[in-house]
C-alpha cells in the first residue's frame, strides 16, 4: 500500500517530468548491428519511468545491409514520432559513416555518440567510392559548430573484450542513458527482460561499460 | 494496462478485442506484422493467403457467414483485391468486415506511392484513419461497429509511420460477439445484374445515412486553439501539425475520412481566419474542402510527393502569428562530403546471386523481374534486370516483350525471374498464358522456400501455415508440368552450383518452347540455414591470388579490396562457394565444412 508520503513523492516526480519538454533521440546504424533491440529497451525503460513515448523505425530492406534508423521521442506528451532537421537531443551512431549521414539532425548543444567502427557499403566494397578517411574530424568540426558534445567510443572492441562484439549495442545504450542523464533507473532489469538468461551477464557488463563514458 | 505497441500490433489487438474470428492477408511492408500478431490470438482463425484478392474474399465470405472478419494488405495489394472490394460494397456484410490498407508515402519499401484514400469514394465504402497506436486499436473496433451498422465493408487506412511507430495503448478485454446467424439471401449476396441494380440504390442510401452520422461521429473532433488559422487534417499528418503549431491554431482532426462531415467542415471553417489542409500525397481532403466552396491552403505549398515531417510543414506555412518560423534546415555538410550511399544488397550467401551471375554471362537477353529480394538483380555489378512492374508481371510482361521482339525481328531471349511466393501470388496465370499462347520465354522460379523480403513468412510452398501447423506444400515441378510445360523443358538446379546453373540458362536461351528453370536453395538468412552453415566460409590464398578481381563481379558483400588485397569477411560469408567457382587460379578455398 502506498503511503501518503510516497504518493506525494510520486506527484512531485510527475510534476518535474511535466516541466521537461520532450526529448528526441536518434539511433542510426546498419542492419544487423542491434540498433532496434537497443531502441526497444530504451523505449520500454522510458515507459516504465512514466513518460509518454513514441518510437519509429524504418527497416524495410535493412537485413540486406541498408541503413537503419530508429527515432525515439519522450516527454509529458509526444505528438510526431519523427525527428526533424536539428531536432535530435542525442544521436547515437553505431557506425561512423552513418554518423556523418545523420549529423545534421543534431540540435544545437546536442550530443553525438559515435561507435568508431566502419562497415563498408557496397559502392566502397566494389571500389567505386572511397570510404571517407577523416570522418571523426568532420564530425568533431560539425559538433563544435553546434556547440555540442562528441563522444567517440570503441563499442565494438569494448564488447569484444567483454566476451562478444555483438554486445556493442549495450555499450552504446549505456552511453545514451548517461548522455540523457537517466542513469537513476533499473535499466539492467529492462535489458534482462529482453534477453535470454545466458546473455544477462555479458550485456549487463557491456551496459555498465557504456555508462562510464 | 498501458503497453507500447506499434500501429500494426495495435490493429491486431483491436481485432482481438472486437471479437474478430477470421483474418487473412498476404505479407507486404508496412502491413505484414498485423497478421503476424493476429496469429498470436488463438480465438482468431488467421491465414497467409496466396494473394490479397484471396485474402479479401476469405474475409468477405466469413463476414457474410456471420463472423467479424479482417483482411490486411499494403497499398498495392488493394489493387489486387479491388475486384471483391467493389462488389462487397454492394453485398454488404453480416458480421463486420474491416479491410486494412497500409500505404507507404515516401516509398520506404514499395514500387509506387499511390494514395489509397481514393478507394473509399471509388468503391463506395466507409474509411477511417487512425493517427497513432491507441487510435489504431480504437478505430478497428469502431470500424467493425460501423460495418455492421451501415452494412458495408469499412477501410482502415494507415501509413508506414503509423504502422511502424510505437506509442502507448490501453489494453482491454475481448468482446465475445460470436458468429451471427447466416440466412440465405441471394438478392443481397449473389450479385447478378438484376440484384446489383437494386443494391446500388441501397449503397447510395446507406452512404447518405452515414454521411449524416459523420457530422456527430466521435471519430471527427475539433481541438480549439488560436482561431487565426484552422487546420483540417487526418492520420499521421495530424501529429506533425500538432507538433509544429501546438495551441497557436485550431484543428479539425478527421478520423472518419469517408464520407466526410460536410457541415462540420463548413462550421469549422466559418469560425477560423483561414483554413489550411495538411495531408500527405494527394489533395484528397483539400479537393473535398474546396468543393464545399471553402478557400484553403494546401498543396499550393505542400509537396505531392514523399512523406511530410515537421520541417516541411514549418517551411511551407510559416507561423500563424505572421512571422516565418525558421525551418531549421542548414546546408548539410554530409552533402558536401558526398558520402557513399548504403543501398540494400543481396546478402552474402544469397542463393539468388548464382542465377543472376549466370544470366550476366549471356548476350542478347532481356530480364523481366518481379517483386522480392531478387529485384536486387538490377543493381551493379550484376545489373541484369530490365523491368520490374508489380507482383507476377515478370512472366506476363515477359510474354509481351517476347511477342513484340518477334514482330520486330529483335533476336533477344526473354528471361522472367520470379520468387516462389510471388509465383503463387500471381505468377501461375502468367505461366499458363506462356504455354497457352506459345511464348518462347524462360521462366525462372527462384525457390528459396520462404517469403523472404517481408521478413520470412510461410507460403503455400513451405508446408507450414501462419498459425504454425504443418500442411501440404505445393510441389512446383508437377504444377509446372500440369499447366503444360514439357518435362524436357524443365530444369531444377542448385544456384550455389554455378556450372549446373549456367548450363540450364544456356539451354533455356536456345529453347524454342516455353522453358522453366527452378533454382532451389533456401534463403541464407533462415535460422536453420544459418545454424547449418554457421562455421562455413571461404578464404583467399593471397599467394595464389592474381588480383584479377573476377570474384568481385559477383557482388558479394563478404568480399572487399583492402590494402590492395581481395579479402573475404569470414563472419558474413556462409561458404556458398560462388566466388570459388569464378576464380580461375584456384586461390579461394572452402573451410569449416
Amino acid at each position: 500500500m502506498e503511503t501518503a508520503m510516497m504518493q506525494q513523492d510520486k506527484a512531485n516526480k510527475d510534476e518535474i517530468k511535466k516541466e521537461t519538454a520532450s526529448k528526441a533521440l536518434l539511433l542510426v546504424g546498419v542492419g544487423g548491428q542491434g540498433t532496434i533491440l537497443a531502441s526497444k529497451i530504451l523505449s520500454e525503460g522510458l515507459v516504465q519511468q512514466g513518460y509518454d513515448v513514441k518510437m519509429s523505425e524504418i527497416h524495410g530492406m535493412s537485413q540486406r545491409g541498408g541503413s537503419v534508423t530508429t527515432q525515439i521521442k519522450f516527454g509529458p506528451k509526444v505528438y510526431s514520432p519523427l525527428i526533424g532537421p536539428q531536432e535530435a537531443d542525442v544521436i547515437v551512431a553505431f557506425e561512423k559513416l552513418e554518423a556523418a549521414r545523420y549529423m545534421t539532425q543534431l540540435k544545437k548543444m546536442g550530443t553525438l555518440i559515435v561507435n568508431d567502427y566502419e562497415i563498408y557499403p557496397l559502392p566502397v566494397l566494389l571500389g567505386q567510392q572511397a570510404y571517407p578517411e577523416n570522418l571523426l574530424a568532420v564530425l568533431a568540426d560539425y559538433v563544435e559548430k553546434q556547440a555540442g558534445q562528441l563522444k567517440v567510443l570503441q563499442a565494438h572492441t569494448l564488447a569484444a573484450e567483454l566476451g562478444n562484439a555483438r554486445a556493442q549495442n549495450m555499450v552504446l545504450l549505456g552511453a545514451v542513458v548517461k548522455a540523457l542523464g537517466l542513469e537513476d533507473f533499473a535499466w539492467e532489469e529492462v535489458i534482462k527482460s529482453f534477453l535470454p538468461p545466458k546473455l544477462h551477464d555479458l550485456n549487463s557488463k557491456a551496459f555498465q561499460c557504456g555508462l562510464s563514458f | 494496462m498501458k503497453k507500447l505497441l506499434t500501429g500494426n500490433e495495435a490493429i491486431a489487438r483491436g481485432a482481438y478485442e472486437a471479437g474478430c474470428t477470421v483474418a487473412a492477408a498476404y505479407p507486404g511492408t508496412p502491413s505484414t506484422e498485423i497478421l503476424e500478431n493476429i496469429a498470436g490470438y488463438k480465438e482468431i482463425y488467421s491465414e497467409w493467403s496466396p494473394n490479397e484478392k484471396v485474402a479479401v474474399e476469405v474475409a468477405s465470405g466469413a463476414a457474410i457467414a456471420g463472423a467479424r472478419a479482417l483482411a490486411a494488405m499494403k497499398h498495392v495489394g488493394m489493387n489486387v483485391a479491388a475486384d471483391p472490394l467493389f462488389t462487397m460494397a454492394y453485398e454488404g456484410v453480416n458480421g463486420g468486415l474491416v479491410l486494412v490498407t497500409a500505404d507507404d508515402p515516401g516509398l520506404h519499401s514499395s514500387q509506387n506511392e499511390q494514395d489509397n484514400r481514393h478507394y473509399a469514394p471509388h468503391a463506395k465504402v466507409a474509411m477511417v484513419e487512425p493517427s497513432d497506436s491507441q487510435e489504431c486499436k480504437d478505430f478497428v473496433k469502431m470500424a467493425f461497429v460501423l460495418s455492421e451498422q451501415y452494412d458495408m465493408p469499412v477501410i482502415l487506412r494507415v501509413t508506414t509511420r503509423v504502422c511502424h511507430s510505437k506509442s502507448l495503448v490501453e489494453l482491454e478485454a475481448r468482446e465475445e460477439v460470436g458468429i451471427k446467424a447466416y440466412q440465405k439471401n441471394v438478392q443481397k449476396y449473389a450479385m447478378t445484374p438484376a440484384h446489383a441494380k437494386v443494391r446500388h440504390v441501397i449503397v447510395e442510401e446507406k452512404l447518405c445515412e452515414l454521411q449524416k452520422a459523420a457530422e456527430h461521429s466521435p471519430l471527427n473532433r475539433i481541438e480549439w486553439g488560436g482561431r487565426k488559422v484552422g487546420i483540417i487534417t487526418s492520420g499521421i499528418s495530424y501529429q506533425y501539425a500538432r507538433e509544429v503549431f501546438g495551441d497557436e491554431v485550431s484543428y479539425l482532426k478527421l478520423g472518419l475520412t469517408y464520407p466526410l462531415p460536410e457541415q462540420k467542415i463548413r462550421d469549422f471553417a466559418a469560425q477560423v481566419g483561414e483554413v489550411w489542409v495538411i495531408e500527405e500525397n494527394d489533395p484528397y481532403l483539400e479537393t473535398a474542402v474546396k468543393a464545399l466552396g471553402i478557400k484553403c491552403k494546401g498543396k499550393d505549398v505542400l509537396p505531392l510527393c514523399g512523406e511530410l515531417n515537421s520541417g516541411i510543414i514549418r517551411e511551407a506555412f510559416g507561423s500563424p502569428k505572421g512571422k516565418k518560423v525558421a525551418a531549421g534546415l542548414v546546408a548539410a555538410p554530409g552533402q558536401e562530403l558526398s558520402l557513399p550511399g548504403r543501398p540494400p544488397v543481396m546478402c552474402a550467401g544469397c542463393p539468388h546471386r548464382g542465377l543472376f551471375f549466370a544470366l550476366s554471362k549471356l548476350k542478347d537477353v532481356v530480364v523481366s523481374s518481379d517483386i522480392g529480394c531478387y529485384t536486387l538483380g538490377l543493381t551493379p555489378p550484376l545489373a541484369v534486370t530490365d523491368t520490374v512492374i508489380c507482383m507476377g508481371a515478370s512472366i506476363s510482361a515477359g510474354i509481351g516483350f517476347e511477342k513484340a521482339f518477334q514482330k520486330g525481328g529483335v533476336p533477344k531471349k526473354v528471361f522472367s525471374c520470379i520468387g516462389d511466393s510471388t509465383f503463387f501470388h500471381s505468377g501461375i496465370t502468367g505461366l499458363i498464358d506462356a504455354v497457352y499462347n506459345k511464348s518462347k520465354i524462360c521462366v525462372v522460379i527462384l525457390d528459396n522456400r520462404i517469403t523472404a523480403m517481408t521478413g520470412h513468412q510461410d507460403n503455400p510452398g513451405t508446408g507450414r501455415t501462419l498459425q504454425g501447423e504443418e500442411t501440404a506444400a505445393v510441389d512446383l515441378v508437377p504444377l509446372v508440368r500440369a499447366v503444360g510445360i514439357k518435362g524436357e523443358n524443365i530444369r531444377v538446379v542448385d544456384p550455389y552450383n554455378l556450372a549446373e546453373t549456367e548450363e540450364a540458362v544456356r539451354e533455356a536461351a536456345a529453347a524454342t518452347e516455353p522453358f522453366v528453370i527452378i533454382t532451389r536453395q533456401p534463403c541464407a538468412l533462415l535460422k536453420d540455414v544459418q545454424r547449418a552453415r554457421a562455421g562455413m566460409y571461404c578464404a583467399i590464398d593471397q599467394e595464389k591470388c592474381r588480383k584479377c578481381k573476377a570474384c568481385m563481379k559477383i557482388g558479394c558483400p563478404a568480399l572487399s579490396v583492402k590494402g590492395g588485397q581481395v579479402v573475404i569477411d569470414a563472419n558474413s560469408c556462409n561458404g556458398c562457394g560462388l566466388c570459388l567457382q569464378v576464380c580461375k587460379f584456384e586461390a579461394i578455398t572452402k573451410a569449416g565444412e
